[in-house]
């Protein structure tokens, strides 16, 4: 009763002063952090309105909006936003229906398809860079054996990422092979999450299995394929690690995404103005993308949090 | 649901032996390069039937790389100390700094706290190089390039936004009459967090971290541009590893299958935290 007592000590009192700042006391560290992104992300906006190339300092002056207008009739320009949009468009679309696809063949939940579905992390959980690299081994003209493997169905001197024909093919495979399994997770957590019931009503009435899908199935999945699609846009037209890994953004300007674009511009070219107004052009992309994506997130967040 | 035809089983099993297959073999085939000598590796057609050796990974450890040219001092096990480091010291510390944090978006409503974490967000989707470029040029003039400080700083763009965002959705699930009963039982604002509220969103704690290493660990680009050779994880040194000419084939499978050992053996020893991050994390918050 005694060491009941001494530990029910006095309710602590707080101030109001100190009631008033814990929340910025705590997120003190993650407001400093912003602070961090902001200084050069400021930066960057005010380099895209300077004629500023390092090896040529004199020439450094403001010139407000000319490297974003000069973009108008800049072949090179359009020809990065015609690759990258192709490679988002592309990637994303197709690992949509691999892991859509995948995620079905998975949704019933024995111990096999469990396994199954932990195996498939595993390249997700490669490193890009890395994967790329992988690919670049097995796709080696001396010894790699999808070259050999194509040579043997009749296929002979198959380039991948060295022809400019089948660059972007082999980036893109590379890219559902790292990718395709996080489409692939949230979709199968969406299906194993879908309420029974109206499976039930529809196996019942002897509804057709293609109508099942597209008329319950498809629409109730909706909201998870939405929040994953925008997702792996976002990260898809951004992409650096595995095209930079892979080709350096070659051959010729086959690859040149905006990010290697951006890359080559500052460290090549070193024409910093350039390089930041790509990346502005980019950043505003991705911010339209992401604030479609976040509202659609809460909203299912909303859904989840309701359900449970 | 139950009266699929045995010719559908047929084509389901055929349909998922194709997918292992297709995400499985390229990390089969890379491991099996790295037990191979350059001669069997070069060999057409490709045979399974080689004697495993292990010489490329000693070569790797002790540094010393054998190439056609002769001995090259190659520093491998340096990158990986750097991955180690760089990856261990900033999930610890954006745990820090990013409980707390989540805690308070999750927990009060105050001016600013929206703001801040959507902010944080955003930037988790802004392109990297947008904040990289223009920081390279502040990180020499501030002595920080090339810096296990400066790097475990700028890592903190990945690792912070995933765990408040992780974290603080489990926070929010908790009850705040738990936190209200355990203060009235007269302990401090602090002793409530730590003894009631850590505790009890620790499986999300523990998926945001895992998650957050895995991203620190896969990170190509932050370290491209802000260290060099002897600072740099292994996702850029193998890279470099490469592009060195003369090496063997056998060794660079052999440095990837290193490099992506350590994230692929906590996947599968943590996969149930791991799919609760990405698909919770994702989908639920």
């Amino acid at each position: 009763m005694t060491a009941a007592a001494t530990k029910m000590r006095t309710p602590v009192k707080q101030s109001r002063f100190m009631r008033r700042a814990l929340p910025y006391i705590l997120s003190l560290p993650a407001l400093l952090m912003c602070i961090g992104i902001l200084i050069p992300f400021f930066t960057a906006v005010y380099y895209s309105m300077l004629r500023y190339r390092m090896n040529l300092p004199a020439m450094k002056g403001f010139i407000w909006f000319d490297n974003y207008i000069n973009f108008f009739t800049d072949p090179k320009f359009w020809n990065t936003v015609y690759i990258s949009l192709t490679y988002a468009f592309l990637t994303v679309g197709l690992e949509l229906l691999l892991g859509l696809g995948i995620a079905l063949l998975l949704q019933r939940p024995s111990r096999f398809n469990n396994i199954a579905s932990i195996l498939l992390l595993l390249p997700l959980m490669t490193a890009p860079a890395l994967a790329a690299l992988m690919w670049k081994l097995m796709t080696h003209p001396d010894f790699g054996i999808l070259s050999y493997l194509l040579s043997v169905v009749g296929i002979q001197n198959f380039k991948w990422a060295s022809d400019p024909a089948t660059a972007l093919f082999t980036v893109v495979l590379v890219d559902m092979w790292v990718y395709t399994p996080f489409i692939m997770i949230l979709l199968l957590a969406g299906l194993r999450s879908l309420p029974k019931a109206p499976f039930e009503a529809a196996a019942l009435d002897g509804v057709p299995r293609s109508f099942v899908f597209f008329r319950i199935t498809l629409p109730m999945l909706m909201p998870y394929i939405i929040t994953a699609t925008l997702f792996r846009l976002l990260d898809s037209i951004q992409q650096f690690d595995i095209i930079y890994a892979m080709t350096q953004g070659g051959p010729g300007d086959k690859l040149l995404v905006f990010q290697v674009q951006a890359y080559l511009d500052f460290f090549q070219a070193t024409n910093v103005g350039r390089s930041a107004a790509l990346m502005v052009i980019l950043w505003a992309i991705t911010y339209a993308l992401s604030n479609v994506f976040i509202k659609q997130w809460l909203k299912l967040r909303e859904r989840a949090h309701g359900a449970h | 649901m139950d009266h699929s035809s045995s010719l559908e089983k047929i084509l389901r099993s055929v349909a998922i032996t194709l997918v292992l297959v297709f995400f499985l073999f390229p990390i089969a085939w890379i491991f099996l390069m790295s037990l191979q000598t350059n001669e069997t590796i070069l060999s057409i057609p490709p045979s399974l039937a080689f004697t495993p050796i292990i010489d490329n990974y000693t070569a790797l450890i002790t540094g010393q790389l054998r190439t056609a040219a002769g001995s090259l001092q190659l520093n491998f096990m340096q990158n990986m100390f750097n991955s180690v480091l760089l990856s261990v010291c900033s999930v610890a510390l954006s745990l820090v700094l990013g409980v707390p944090a989540a805690y308070a978006f999750a927990r009060f409503k105050f001016r600013l706290g929206e703001d801040i974490a959507f902010t944080l967000l955003s930037f988790r989707f802004a392109p990297a190089l947008l904040v990289l470029l223009p920081l390279s040029l502040y990180f020499k003039t501030l002595g920080l390039t090339n810096t296990y400080i400066g790097l475990i700083w700028v890592y903190q763009l990945i690792c912070l936004p995933l765990i408040l965002w992780i974290v603080r959705g489990y926070f929010e699930d908790i009850s705040p009459d738990i936190e209200h009963a355990y203060r009235i039982a007269g302990n401090s604002w602090w002793r409530t967090f730590t003894r009631i509220s850590i505790p009890l969103a620790k499986p999300g704690i523990a998926a945001a971290g895992l998650l957050a290493f895995i991203f620190a660990w896969n990170n190509f680009v932050f370290a491209l541009i802000l260290a060099s050779a002897d600072k740099q994880p292994v996702t850029v040194g193998a890279l470099a590893f490469v592009t060195a000419s003369g090496i063997q084939y056998g060794q660079i499978a052999a440095a990837i299958i290193i490099s992506i050992t350590p994230t692929l053996a906590l996947a599968l020893y943590a996969q149930r935290y791991l799919v609760e991050g990405l698909s919770m994390g994702a989908v639920k918050g």
